[in-house]
């Protein structure tokens, strides 16, 4: 599970091109969206690709996608369950 | 109708700085992050929109009013982008597109994220059309600023020189005359005299043809007194290009240049043309 | 100073000019369809013209052998439209051309760039000359023989909003006497992957302030409206009516989505009211953007819920005939409103059934015929915050 923590944080800022935060700075529970780390409408776009690319995992509505992309735990707890590769 | 005259209140470039290399000029680019201070608004921005963005920052530094009209110029807009989506339409095979380069790549991407990034809700729009791009930016903030609809607004125009344009283009025989270059210029324009103003806008024309050189020289004669300038300074694109380089909004750099290259005051006509568009700014100088 | 509208000319899924138009209205039926125009492995309901090049250039009288982007060819078809219906009978007018385009040559860009991007000495020189967006404009230009001033807008979904503002404007101050204004897009693979990368694309027929609506459906067309001073009116000028309001404010919430409570739409018609000196209660009718995607729908009603309050007048999006026609999308719902005032219909919103929750506000969804309507407003919003409005009267 820390692995795939470490792996989906490292893909977060490699396809946000979050520049200046590290995969360190990134608070397992923290949220992702609004006030944690401020992502919005797009990334939400971006991390459905990373879902598919990396885990052969199918989300086709970004809106029905807020609990599961709450935080890097929430995140990584769904990619567990669901992952296909 | 001109209730008021119109007047360059505060100006900023980025431009090349340096010697083309191999026919390309490089525009000078600042550290971005000094001026775009929102990380989160930064990280998706490609070159040209942070190189506009910024010299509109640059532009607005120290300027306490805010500018009720964003009004923008791109002669080729976000060329790295659209490339890139391109490509990735290609290499992807329609499938899993990264939508980012996507939406930076429509040609209102810089207007936007000025207003943005200003939180500033104002007339907000973006001119395209070759060698005129710049110049209906200007006449649009002109009208707006001689009817008193605004008081103060921001026009400005960036272009990008990509590899992939760079090539295209040379391949079509553009840069014959000058290098191919690059950069953003923006203008704070007012319609009330400051200490700090720079000029006054006299006129902005825009012809197109092909047209020899005296044909263009009797039009800008004609321009001049139509405007009762006939002693303005001309300021060529034989004079700025070999600066930016050659590109669709070059004129803006133009303006630049005269505003703060040339020295005595007095009327300065920029002159410019590229290809079938030719376009003629006339501006009266306050300060040496 | 008001500015008249004497010509109109329109392309789209649903047919060549006003006739065509009146007709699929009446019929409730949409230009949606399959794909027909380029290669593509996604599925999508989409609202092409229903002609190939080929026939446009025929039915233009062009040299069939001679490249244009569909864009352009587009352009030409409705601008000529709105030109010779204009008639212009008196001589030494100073006509101007604004038109507008989201992505420009964009469907022979992508052809070059596929030869291109494998070796660089390949793809031909003029499939790529027609990228940029002014080229369609020229092409334009060329055909109509205008000679005076010209220039090209491009601010996304609200572009011909924004192109028929400059030529309102610069007929107010006097510049010009007439003005040709509007906006075209063609359909091309580049635009439908990426409204398909923002995943706002629906597979169905779109559902536009509907509860249940899923995204929008792409389409391609053109719109032109003649724009004419009073001066320059002579006894023969048929006037529709006229352009008396036409704002634009940019949200300056997000690059792409729309704010919760609708600022930027609010302002852009509320500043179109003011610079027509009108109410909101005036207003008989509101030709919507209606994009029929989650965030633009919601925005907008709410928006027209705190302008209108209570005393919402009729609306609807003919997005849900025409598809979402981007840069030509407001140049064409220009044309729709002048259709409403002078035949004194509203267009009907297909696939509307239940309103959304949080705003209630319910769609007209059958053709509505002998309406007295003096006031029509014209929303148009864009990427980028871009929100637009215009407003015609009688």
């Amino acid at each position: 599970m820390d692995q795939l923590k470490k792996e989906l944080k490292e893909a977060l800022i490699q396809a946000l091109n979050l520049e200046d935060i590290t995969a360190e700075e990134i608070v397992d529970e923290d949220p992702l969206f609004g006030d944690g780390l401020g992502l919005d409408s797009i990334d939400a776009l971006e991390i459905i690709l990373i879902l598919e690319r990396n885990y052969g995992i199918r989300l086709t509505k970004p809106e029905e996608s807020k609990e599961i992309f709450y935080s890097i735990n929430t995140l990584a707890d769904f990619i567990g369950k669901n992952r296909k590769k | 109708m001109n209730k008021y005259s119109v007047y360059i209140q505060s100006l900023a470039s980025i431009y090349p700085q340096d010697e083309a290399v191999e026919g390309r000029f490089s525009a000078c680019e600042p550290d971005y992050k000094e001026w775009i201070k929102d990380a989160g608004l930064r990280r998706r921005m490609s070159r040209i929109v942070k190189m506009g963005v910024t010299a509109a920052l640059q532009c607005l530094q120290n300027i306490s009013e805010k500018p009720e009209a964003i009004i923008t110029a791109t002669g080729l807009g976000c060329l790295a982008d659209s490339e890139k989506f391109l490509q990735s339409i290609g290499s992807h095979h329609e499938e899993l597109l990264s939508p980012t380069p996507f939406i930076q790549s429509t040609f209102n991407t810089i207007g936007g994220q000025i207003a943005l990034l200003l939180g500033n809700k104002a007339y907000n729009t973006t001119y395209v059309h070759r060698a005129f791009s710049f110049e209906s930016a200007l006449i649009d903030g002109l009208m707006q600023l001689q009817a008193g609809d605004a008081g103060s607004l921001l026009v400005g125009s960036v272009d990008e020189l990509t590899p992939t344009a760079y090539h295209i283009l040379a391949r079509m025989g553009v840069w014959r005359k000058f290098p191919a270059g690059e950069g953003a210029s923006f203008f704070l324009l007012g319609n009330q005299k400051m200490e700090r103003t720079i000029a006054r806008i006299v006129a902005v024309d825009m012809v197109s043809g092909d047209f020899s050189q005296d044909q263009l020289a009797e039009k800008r004669l004609n321009f001049l007194q139509k405007n009762n300038a006939s002693d303005a300074a001309v300021v060529s694109d034989d004079m700025f290009k070999p600066i930016c380089g050659e590109y669709q909004t070059a004129s803006s750099f133009g303006l630049w240049y005269a505003c703060t290259q040339l020295n005595g005051a007095g009327f300065v006509l920029i002159a410019n043309s590229f290809l079938h568009n030719h376009t003629m700014v006339l501006i009266e100088k306050f300060k040496g | 100073m008001s500015v008249a509208v004497t010509g109109i000319g329109c392309v789209s899924g649903l047919g060549c000019g006003a006739e065509e138009h009146l007709q699929a209205f009446r019929a409730g039926r949409s230009g949606l369809g399959e794909v027909t125009l380029f290669q593509t492995t996604l599925q999508l309901p989409v609202a092409e013209v229903k002609r190939s090049n080929e026939q446009l250039k025929n039915h233009l009288g062009l040299d069939p052998d001679r490249l244009f982007s569909r864009t352009a060819l587009l352009g030409m078809v409705a601008s000529r439209q709105a030109f010779q219906d204009a008639g212009f009978p008196n001589e030494g007018l100073r006509i101007g051309l604004i038109s507008s385009s989201s992505v420009g040559g964009m469907d022979l860009s992508e052809q070059f760039y596929a030869e291109y991007a494998v070796n660089q000495r390949k793809g031909r020189l003029r499939m790529v000359a027609h990228h940029d967006i002014g080229d369609h404009t020229e092409r334009i230009a060329d055909y109509l023989h205008l000679e005076g001033f010209r220039t090209s807008v491009s601010t996304a979904c609200s572009s011909s909003a924004n192109a028929i503002m400059l030529g309102a404007r610069m007929i107010e101050q006097g510049l010009l006497d007439a003005v040709l204004a509007g906006g075209v897009d063609a359909l091309c693979r580049f635009t439908l992957n990426g409204f398909n990368s923002l995943m706002i694309l629906d597979s169905a027929p779109c559902r536009p302030f509907d509860e249940s609506r899923a995204g929008l459906n792409l389409g391609e067309g053109a719109g032109y409206l003649v724009l004419q001073s009073e001066k320059s009116l002579t006894p023969e000028s048929k006037v529709y009516c006229r352009l008396t309001g036409y704002a634009n404010a940019n949200d300056a919430y997000h690059q792409t989505a729309s704010s919760p409570d609708g600022e930027g739409a609010f302002l852009a018609m509320r500043h179109a009211l003011d610079k027509a000196g009108i109410d909101p209660s005036s207003v008989d009718y509101i030709n919507l953007h209606g994009t029929g995607t989650h965030n633009n729908d919601l925005s907008e009603s709410t928006a027209i819920k705190r302008l209108f309050g209570e005393q919402v007048p009729p609306l609807s999006s003919t997005k849900s005939f025409t598809g979402h026609t981007l840069g030509a999308a407001a140049g064409l719902e220009a044309v729709f409103s002048v259709l409403v005032l002078s035949e004194g219909v509203i267009f009907p919103t297909l696939n509307f059934k239940s309103p959304i929750k949080q705003t209630g506000l319910i769609a007209v969804t059958e053709m509505m015929e002998d309406q007295d309507i003096t006031t029509v407003l014209s929303n148009s919003f864009g990427f980028g915050g871009n929100n637009a409005a215009l407003i015609f009267q009688q």
